[in-house]
């Protein structure tokens, strides 16, 4: 009789945090006793915020990997707001914020000084919402990466300035609804434009890593994370992370919508070197863009009577698009 | 307070943690324990999830003691239960249910070839009587025994199991494994005598000096019909059939065309048994469609495999000159026959009745009290205990589903009232908490994989031999399978609460100890709930 036990299948695989079957070298540092908590407890983000827990999950797997010798630059916006209300801190690690627009500069001088001092051992991160990141410092990223400053840059994409009320950014996607992409007009929310795909701008500055992953896969992200940390030089990760409050979500919905994000095609999990894609993560159970659109309250109008159908088509369309250009299905699904 | 906040700043410098965020919460999660739907429908009351969790794990003693709380016979049920269980398993609603079973005989059989054994508490220095050695007999003295009370099993029959015996042919659960499993029960302390037939129970009772008795006498009166009948064909009835197979000195003869008649599980046992005994033509004849039959649909595929030709709407009109005649049924209105007028003739030498049971009560003859109807079938209280004070009874006898699983799990309730009663106290099960049903998982997290079957022995030996027909999963496979369960309502550690909380008010208590939830930071948003795979958690509305 045959023996064929898929290698590794325990219950629930990879897919949960942790797995009591698995050994501890492959679960996920955050389903452990001893992760650093970079992000402690008795900040003010809302209930069920993204943002907080991306930023736990990415800093912690840092603080592993370079056993605590971390410094972290924090463009404005919410992950600074709510952490660190003077005279207070949620956070468990060196931290330094300057301005909305400069992180990734003021990163480059922390790594200089560093440097200077021969403390070349200790790795710098620079983080910012998705506002910071692809509008207002997007000057001083690009030239970060450009002269391959040794800074790994971790954006939070929450898809608007969340932080001052929910304003549209270059990240806002088709059709939501913010303050300043009201419904109105035969197109309500925002606009059809050519959207800023960060990930891919920095795919075409060559730099040696780029990754996006998702609150929704922990062990994912951790992978990529690791992997950045295993190199030198600008490393660009961008982590989706919804946000209850600017997208009209309930709280607990947090991880269902990250995830649906990724199953629908809407955001793809992909990383690259050096300009080139390496790898994609597959969507395992492909979901209309349908099913992650209606919890959330930015899109309601698309399925209000006397809808366009063409701007839902439209964001399914794009879905479709990144399952085409990444290859997310496997061959069979297709 | 030397230190002046400077303006509108509420707190001195320092770490968020004074910030007790979890006055914010309006709702609060909490840990709790679901009833998974296997326990549920488990006529034997096992804690499945548990004992697959400890599989799982390579725990395989552990597993098969979790078993054995609520079942002595793992080995055995593993092959004869009907597993209600997978029925009510989760995973059912994915792919195919886990193979609970297969998983239980397993487990069982390790016990076996390892000889685990189970040790029983101190003397109690009270006696009960059990009358019947089949499952349900054998549960209630284990369960006994096991609390310390002197039990003695006595049964007319030369040996151990009832209709496991006497029933269920070996091909299905072979005597070695029936024997060997009786075996470490016996040498925990039960004493069994055979070949002793009770006749007048309240005088057995005196005359032993018991405390008390549990009967499991089963029904093995089989049920009769008046066809016409020449003499040309010989008329077997169904359960002494069965039971001649098992005493080697009169093997019964059988025709080369046999007939069975009725639909039930013993028909097909029937049929199977005289594929076996060399019979060329096999007929089973049922009154009404395959699709009411009271035997389970694999049952009845096994049979066809086999060649066993079904005539479903037939009932029997009249035997001569080696042929039956047919009455051609239909189904009216209310899904019961009813004659067509047509009628159809097959060939037969022998026609097997299998047509029910009747309980013989007749070992009441000297007892008051006792609720008999008049199929013999007694009535018990909600204790299991019959008309007579300290008499309680269990199994077949009673008015309740007919398997070999209900008589155990009878066996098990009726032990524990019975040591109430031999105590002076009152018994109250524990509550059951809610159902894990479904709609409480989350199912994402569960990979996705097929149901392990077991392997079958091929046809030509099926047909000639009595071999065991269903084959073990080796260790992989059980292992497999046990993994495949979800663990529905029970939290089984997969770090996801501790994993998806922003405000990291999860705390993990270490392997074994599961979590706990630290309210002062919790803000309520009930993420960890809506994350929790097997539903173990819940939101409650906190009080304002
Ligand atoms: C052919 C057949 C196949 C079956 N297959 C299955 C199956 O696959 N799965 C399943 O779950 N169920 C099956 N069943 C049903 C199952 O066997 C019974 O429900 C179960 O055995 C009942 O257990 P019990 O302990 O109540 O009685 P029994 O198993 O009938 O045992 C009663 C015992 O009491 C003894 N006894 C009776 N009267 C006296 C007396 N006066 N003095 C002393 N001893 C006495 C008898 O000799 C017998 O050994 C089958 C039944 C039959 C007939
Ligand atoms: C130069 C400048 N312009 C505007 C602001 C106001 N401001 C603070 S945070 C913020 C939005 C932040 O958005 P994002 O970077 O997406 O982070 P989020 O709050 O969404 O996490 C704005 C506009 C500022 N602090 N500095
Ligand atoms: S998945 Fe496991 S716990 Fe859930 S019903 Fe099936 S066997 Fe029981
Ligand atoms: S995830 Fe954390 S904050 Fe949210 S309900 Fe659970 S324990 Fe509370
Ligand atoms: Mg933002």
């Amino acid at each position: 009789m045959s023996v064929d036990l898929k290698p590794g299948f325990s219950q629930t695989g990879n897919l949960t945090a942790g797995n009591r079957l698995q050994s501890i070298d492959i679960v996920s540092v955050q389903s452990t006793e001893d992760r650093a908590n970079a992000l402690t407890s008795g900040h003010r983000a809302c209930q069920g915020c993204g943002e907080a827990l991306g930023a736990r999950m990415a800093i912690d797997k840092v603080m592993e990997l370079s056993r605590n010798k971390v410094h972290v630059v924090n463009a404005t916006g919410c992950l600074e707001v709510f952490t660190t209300p003077f005279p207070e801190t949620s956070w468990n690690v060196p931290w330094l914020h300057s301005l909305f627009g400069n992180a990734p500069a003021v990163a480059t001088g922390v790594q200089a000084a560093l440097k200077a001092k021969g403390m070349q051992d200790v790795t710098v991160i620079a983080q910012g919402g998705d506002g910071s990141t692809v509008d207002i410092g997007f000057g001083c990223l690009s030239g970060m990466f450009e002269r391959n400053d040794d800074v790994l840059y971790i954006c939070y994409d929450n898809e608007a300035y969340m932080n001052t009320g929910v304003q549209r950014s270059g990240a806002t996607p088709p059709t939501a609804r913010t303050a300043t992409t009201p419904l109105s007009g035969p197109h309500p929310g925002n606009n059809f434009g050519q959207g800023k795909n960060v990930p891919k701008i920095a795919m075409a500055h060559g730099i040696g890593y780029v990754a996006t992953a998702t609150i929704a896969n922990v062990r994912d992200l951790e992978a990529k994370v690791t992997k950045a940390m295993s190199m030198k030089g600008a490393r660009y990760l961008h982590i989706h992370v919804p946000c209850p409050l600017g997208w009209g979500s309930l709280p607990k919905d947090t991880i269902k919508l990250a995830r649906l994000a990724v199953e629908s095609g809407l955001y793809p999990l992909f990383e690259g070197e050096h300009g080139v894609i390496t790898g994609v993560t597959k969507i395992r159970k492909k979901v209309p863009v349908d099913e992650y659109l209606k919890l959330q309250r930015r899109f309601t109008h698309l399925f209000k009577k006397g809808a366009d159908a063409q701007d839902l088509a439209g964001v399914q369309a794009i879905a479709d698009a990144h399952i085409k250009y990444y290859g997310l299905l496997d061959d069979g699904d297709k | 307070m030397a230190f002046t906040l400077p303006y509108a700043i509420t707190l001195e410098v320092g770490s968020s943690l004074k910030n007790k965020t979890g006055d914010w919460r309006t709702e609060r999660p909490i840990y709790l324990d679901r009833l998974p739907p296997c326990n549920i429908e488990c006529p034997a009351g096992e804690n499945i999830q548990a004992w697959l969790g400890l599989s799982q794990e390579g725990k395989y003693q552990e597993a098969w003691e979790e078993i054995l709380h609520n079942n002595p016979l793992p080995a055995v049920h593993g092959r004869v239960c009907y597993h209600p269980c997978e029925d009510g398993c989760n995973r059912k609603q994915m792919e195919n249910p886990v193979s609970i079973h297969a998983i239980e005989r397993f487990l069982g059989d390790q016990a076996l070839k390892n000889k685990w054994s189970i040790s029983k508490a101190a003397d109690t220095g009270k006696s009960v009587l059990v009358v019947g050695a089949g499952p349900g007999g054998i549960s209630a003295a284990y369960h006994l025994c096991k609390m310390g009370h002197k039990v003695t099993v006595v049964d007319s029959k030369p040996a151990v199991g009832g209709m496991l015996r006497y029933g269920i042919p070996s091909y299905r659960l072979p005597r070695d494994v029936l024997d060997s499993e009786v075996a470490h029960i016996e040498k925990m302390g039960v004493t069994f005598k055979f070949n002793t037939r009770i006749d007048n129970l309240a005088a057995s009772i005196k005359e032993g000096g018991y405390d008390a008795a549990f009967l499991a006498i089963g029904a093995h009166i089989g049920r009769s019909i008046d066809i016409p009948n020449d003499g040309s064909v010989t008329i077997i009835e169904a359960v002494k059939f069965l039971s001649d197979m098992e005493t080697e000195t009169k093997k019964p003869e059988l025709g080369k065309k046999v007939a069975v008649y009725g639909g039930g599980n013993t028909a097909i046992d029937c049929v199977r048994t005289a594929v076996r005994l060399g019979a060329d033509d096999v007929n089973l004849i049922y009154r009404r469609d395959r699709k009411n039959m009271p035997a389970h649909d694999f049952e009845v595929v096994e049979a066809l495999e086999e060649n066993v030709k079904l005539n479903e709407l037939r009932t029997i009109k009249e035997m001569k000159g080696g042929k039956i005649t047919l009455d051609v049924m239909e189904l009216n209105a209310e899904g019961w026959p009813e004659s067509t007028g047509k009628t159809e003739v097959i060939e037969a030498d022998t026609v097997i009745y299998a047509l029910g049971q009747l309980v013989d009560a007749s070992l009441f003859n000297d007892c008051t009290g006792i609720d008999v109807e008049k199929d013999g079938v007694t009535n018990v209280n909600d204790q299991f205990m019959t008309g007579m004070q300290g008499v309680f009874a269990g199994g077949d006898m009673i008015p309740s589903a007919r398997t070999v699983t209900t008589a155990v799990g009878h066996g098990k309730k009726a032990a524990r009232y019975i040591n109430a009663y031999l105590k002076g106290e009152t018994y109250t099960p524990a509550e059951k908490h809610e159902t894990a049903s479904f709609d409480k998982l989350n199912t994402w997290y569960y990979e996705d994989e097929d149901m392990r079957e077991q392997p079958v022995l091929d046809l030509k030996k099926r047909t000639t031999t009595f071999n065991e027909v269903l084959g073990d999963l080796d260790e992989a496979n059980a292992q497999y399978e046990a993994r495949r369960c979800m663990s529905c309502g029970n939290c089984f550690e997969c770090d996801n609460c501790y994993t998806v909380c922003p405000d990291n008010a999860i705390i993990k208590l270490g392997r074994g100890n599961r979590f706990q939830i630290n309210y002062d930071y919790c803000k309520g948003c009930g993420m960890c709930v809506e994350e929790c795979p097997c539903g173990s958690m819940l939101m409650e509305p906190e009080e304002l």
